[in-house]
C-alpha cells in the first residue's frame, strides 16, 4: 500500500519533481515557493539541486538542462517570475528537449510580499499552459502531469501555487520515481536559437501549439466537474475551490478548472448552461471571468468577490448566501504584533546610526526593510530586490548631485548577489558619487536561512568558492571599499559619515552573521546596574526585543539577549555590564 | 455552513515552536485516519510577529483556514495571543492558555500597554477557559523550549485520542537528544 504522509504543498511538488525523474533544480529563494527547492535537494544524488543568484539565473539553468535533454524545474515567488520572465518569454517558441516545469508562488494578502500580482496574467502573455493545484495531493499529482504535458506539447509549463497552497499540509500518498534514459543531445539551430528568421517560423508554431492546447483544456481530466443542485454552478481553482466546496457543499455544482491557461469554452459553455445562476469564484484578478464573459456567458464574479486578498469559505458565505458567523470579541484593543529584528540583528546598529544622521535611505528588500519600522524609520524606500543600488544612482542624478552627502543605499549581501551588483556597476560607470552599504549578515535572512554566492557554502552545506564581495567591488572600478562592524556604533557613524563627504562612489560592507545562525558566537546576556540606570530610555532607540522598561528602569530579558553591546553604547551612564 | 470537522487554532508568537506542535498533532490525526490539513504562514511573521496554525480534521477536509468562530479549540501559546484570536472561537469553544506573557514592541516601546487580567476577560466572555503556566511547567521538565510540548499535553485532554497514539508522535518527531523532556513536559501538560 502507497505511504501516506502529511506534506506542505511546497514538500508534494518537491516529491512531484523526484518522481517524475527531474534531475536539476535552479531555483533562488522566495516565500512562499523556497520550500520547494529546500525539499529538492534532500534528494542529493538523484537530484542536481542548487541556490542560483537570481531567479535569471534559475530559469537560464533549468532551459539549459531542458535542452540537455534532463527534466529540470526552478521555482520562484511571483515577483520572482518578473526577473526571469525574459527567459521564458522566449523558451515559449523553443519549447523543450526534457520536460521544463516553472513553478511561480502567488501570494494573495501579501503575508511576505512588496506587492500582489496574479501570475496567471504571464501565462497568458507568454502562451504557456498553467496549471494550478488545490491541495498537497494535487500538487504531487500536478507537478507530474506538468511534466507529461510539457514533453507532449513541446512547451515549458508553468505551476501556479498560492501560500496557501504552498504552505498548507494534507495527507499524500507517494509513489516510485520515474526511470528515465537521457536522450543523445542533438544540435537544433532551427529550433533553439532564436535570431528572427528561426524566431518567426517557431513563432507560428506556438500559435499551433496554443489551438492543441485549447482543445485539450476541453478534455484534460486536469478539469474536473462535481453535479450539484441546478440553482447555482462555481467556477473555480486553487485554494478559492476549496473554500467554496466548504461554504456551499452541495449547495452548487462545481467546474473546478486544474488548467488555467489556456481554459477551456465548450466546457464553460455546457456547464453554464445547466445552472440558473453560475458563479465565478478566483482570488485577485477577473481572469476566468473575463473569460467566460468574452464568451458570453453570463458569470457573476468581481461585483460580489473582492480583487484584493485571500478569500475564505465565510466571505463566500457571505457573499453567496447572506450567512454569517456568531463570534465574541475581546472587550477591548490588543496592541499589535509586528515583526521585529531579533536580539542580536547584525542590521540594528546600522539603522540606528542612519536615522542619528538624518540622511535619505534607499532601501532594499530583506530581513532589514525592518529598519522601516519604528522605533528606528531609517528608510525612504523600498520597491524591489536590487533597487535600492540603482535607484540611489538615480536620486542623486535626479537632485544634480545636490544630495550626495545626503542619501546611501543599503542593500543585504543576497540582494546584492541577486540584482545589486549591476546597479554599482551604472554607479561606477556613470558616476555618481553614491554610497551603498551592503549588510553582510552571510546568509539569506529573510526567507530563513539560505547559503549565498558570497558564504562559501552550497545549497547541502558543503563548501563552496565563494565571491570576496570587497573584490567583486573594486573590479567594477568602485576605488573606496571599507569594511566596518556593524556592532560598533562609533566607528559605523565616522565611516558612514566620512565616505559621504567623498567625491567619488564608494562602498561600506558592515560584516557580522546573523544572530540567529548555528554557529553563532553568542554572548552572556548583558545585565542592567539599576543604581546607574536614569530611566532615560536612551537603550530603546534601537527596538531591541530583549530591552524593555520596568519599574522605570531598563531591563533585559536574558533568554533573548545573544550579548551583542550595542545598547551598552547607547547609555550615557555606563548602566549596562557586560555579561560573564 | 458544512462543518462536521474539529478545528484548531494554535496562536503564538514567532520562535515559540507551533512548528513542532502542529507536527506532532498532524501526526496523531493521520494515524487516527483522519483526513488533515494543516496550515501556516511563514515569512515576515517569524521576526518576533505573531503566529498562527490552523489544524482542521475530519472525513473530509476541504479549506485549509479558520474563520472566525470556527475554532474548537485555541491553544494560545502566550495571554495577548488569546485575547487577539478570541474571536475565532466558536460559542461553545474552549481556549487552552499559557499564561506566559511576552511583551511586543508596541508595549516595549511604551506606545501600547499590555492588557489587564486577559484571562478574566475571556472566561467573562462566556468561553471556556483552561489557562497554565507552561512555561513553569517547561522548566520543570528541563527545558523552557518544551513550552508547545506542554500545551500539546494539555490539548491531549481535549482531542482524546489513546496515550499511545501521542507517544507515538512525540518519539517520532522529537529530536532524540529531546525526547526524554519532551516526555515529561507533555505529562506535565496533561496533569496541569
Ligand atoms: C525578485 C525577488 N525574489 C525573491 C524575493 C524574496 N526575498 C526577499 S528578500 C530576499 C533576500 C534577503 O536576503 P539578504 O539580502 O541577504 O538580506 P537579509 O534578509 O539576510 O537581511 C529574498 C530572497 C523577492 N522579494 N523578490
Amino acid at each position: 500500500m502507497p505511504q501516506k504522509t502529511l506534506m506542505l504543498g511546497n514538500h508534494a511538488v518537491a516529491r512531484g519533481l523526484y518522481e517524475s525523474g527531474v534531475t536539476v533544480v535552479s531555483s533562488y529563494p522566495g516565500t512562499p515557493s523556497t520550500e520547494i527547492t529546500a525539499a529538492a535537494a534532500k534528494y542529493k544524488g538523484e537530484i542536481h539541486a542548487e541556490w542560483a543568484p537570481n531567479e535569471k539565473v534559475a530559469a537560464e539553468t533549468a532551459i539549459g538542462a531542458s535542452i540537455a535533454g534532463a527534466r529540470a524545474f526552478t521555482g520562484m515567488k511571483h515577483v520572482g517570475f518578473n526577473v526571469a520572465a525574459d527567459p521564458f518569454f522566449t523558451a515559449s517558441y523553443t519549447g523543450v528537449t526534457g520536460g521544463l516545469v516553472a513553478a511561480i508562488a502567488d501570494d494573495p494578502g501579501m503575508h511576505s510580499s512588496q506587492n500582489e500580482q496574479d501570475s496567471r496574467n504571464y501565462a497568458i502573455a507568454a502562451k504557456l499552459p498553467m496549471l494550478e493545484p488545490s491541495d498537497s495531493r494535487e500538487c504531487l499529482e500536478f507537478t507530474k502531469a506538468a511534466y507529461a504535458l510539457s514533453e507532449e506539447y513541446d512547451v515549458p509549463v508553468l505551476l501556479r501555487l498560492t501560500t496557501r497552497i504552498s504552505h498548507s499540509q494534507g495527507v499524500v500518498e507517494e509513489g516510485e520515481r520515474a526511470r528515465r534514459e537521457l536522450p543523445d543531445y542533438q544540435k537544433n539551430a532551427a529550433k533553439y536559437v532564436m535570431m528572427p528568421g528561426f524566431a518567426k517560423l517557431r513563432r507560428v508554431e506556438v500559435l499551433e501549439r496554443e489551438r492543441r492546447l485549447r482543445e485539450y483544456a476541453e478534455t484534460t481530466p486536469l478539469n474536473s466537474e462535481e453535479d450539484g443542485c441546478p440553482e447555482m454552478g462555481v467556477i473555480t481553482s486553487g485554494a478559492a475551490y476549496q473554500y467554496a466546496k466548504e461554504a456551499l457543499g452541495d449547495k452548487a455544482g462545481y467546474l473546478k478548472l486544474g488548467l488555467i491557461n489556456p481554459l477551456p469554452t465548450e466546457l464553460i459553455r455546457r456547464f453554464a448552461a445547466k445552472y440558473k445562476k453560475v458563479y465565478v469564484i478566483e482570488e485577485l484578478d477577473p481572469i476566468i471571468e473575463r473569460h467566460c464573459k468574452a464568451l458570453g456567458v453570463g458569470v457573476i464574479g468581481k461585483e460580489l468577490f473582492p480583487e484584493i486578498g485571500e478569500f475564505s469559505q465565510s466571505l463566500i458565505a457571505e457573499k453567496i448566501l447572506g450567512e454569517t458567523v456568531e463570534s465574541r470579541a475581546f472587550p477591548e484593543a490588543v496592541p499589535s504584533r509586528p515583526p521585529v529584528l531579533c536580539a542580536g540583528c547584525s542590521h540594528r546598529g546600522v539603522f540606528y546610526v542612519l536615522g542619528k544622521l538624518g540622511v535619505m535611505v534607499n532601501g532594499d528588500i530583506g530581513c532589514y526593510t525592518l529598519g522601516a519600522t519604528p522605533p528606528l524609520s531609517a528608510m525612504d524606500t523600498t520597491v524591489c530586490m536590487g533597487a535600492s543600488v540603482s535607484g540611489l544612482h538615480g536620486f542623486n542624478k535626479g537632485r544634480a548631485g545636490g544630495y550626495e552627502s545626503k542619501a546611501v543605499a543599503v542593500i543585504g549581501d543576497s540582494t546584492f548577489m541577486h540584482s545589486g551588483i549591476t546597479g554599482l556597476i551604472n554607479i561606477a560607470y556613470n558616476q555618481s558619487n553614491s554610497l551603498v552599504i551592503i549588510l553582510d549578515n552571510t546568509i539569506t535572512g529573510m526567507t530563513g536561512h539560505q547559503n549565498t554566492p558570497a558564504n562559501g557554502l552550497d545549497i547541502y552545506g558543503e563548501p563552496a568558492p565563494a565571491v570576496n564581495l570587497e573584490e567583486l567591488v573594486k573590479s567594477v572600478g568602485i576605488k573606496r571599499v571599507t569594511v566596518i562592524d556593524p556592532y560598533d556604533l562609533a566607528e559605523t557613524e565616522l565611516v558612514v559619515k566620512q565616505e559621504l563627504e567623498v567625491k567619488e562612489p564608494s562602498v561600506i560592507i558592515t560584516r557580522r552573521p546573523c544572530a540567529l545562525l548555528k554557529n553563532y558566537q553568542k554572548k552572556p546576556p548583558v545585565s542592567v546596574i539599576p543604581e546607574r540606570c536614569a530611566g532615560c530610555k536612551a537603550c530603546m532607540k534601537i527596538g531591541c526585543p530583549a530591552i524593555s522598561v520596568s519599574g522605570g528602569k531598563a531591563a533585559v530579558n536574558r533568554t533573548l539577549c545573544v550579548g551583542c553591546g550595542v545598547c551598552g553604547q547607547l547609555c550615557k551612564f555606563n548602566a549596562f555590564a557586560e555579561g560573564e | 455552513m458544512m462543518n462536521n470537522t474539529t478545528s484548531v487554532i494554535f496562536a503564538g508568537v514567532g520562535g515559540q515552536g507551533t512548528l513542532l506542535a502542529s507536527r506532532i498533532i498532524g501526526r496523531v490525526l493521520l494515524d487516527g485516519g483522519f483526513d488533515v490539513k494543516l496550515s501556516e504562514v511563514h515569512g515576515m511573521s517569524q521576526r518576533g510577529g505573531s503566529v498562527v496554525t490552523y489544524v482542521k480534521y475530519g472525513e473530509k477536509v476541504y479549506s485549509p483556514v479558520i474563520d472566525k468562530g470556527e475554532a474548537d479549540y485555541i491553544v494560545a501559546f502566550e495571554q495577548m495571543e488569546a485575547a487577539r484570536w478570541l474571536n475565532y472561537l466558536k460559542p461553545e469553544g474552549k481556549m487552552l492558555i499559557n499564561t506566559q506573557k511576552l511583551p511586543p514592541m508596541p508595549v516595549i516601546t511604551g506606545a501600547a500597554e499590555y492588557n489587564a487580567d486577559i484571562i478574566g476577560k475571556i472566561a467573562a466572555s462566556g468561553a471556556a477557559v483552561k489557562s497554565l503556566n507552561a512555561l513553569e511547567l517547561a522548566e520543570r521538565a528541563g527545558s523552557a523550549r518544551a513550552v508547545n510540548v506542554v500545551m500539546m499535553g494539555a490539548l491531549s485532554n481535549e482531542l482524546g485520542f489513546g496515550g499511545e497514539m501521542w507517544e507515538a508522535a512525540l518519539s517520532g518527531c522529537s529530536p532524540a537528544k529531546a525526547l526524554d523532556i519532551n516526555r515529561k513536559a507533555f505529562k506535565l501538560g496533561k496533569e496541569a
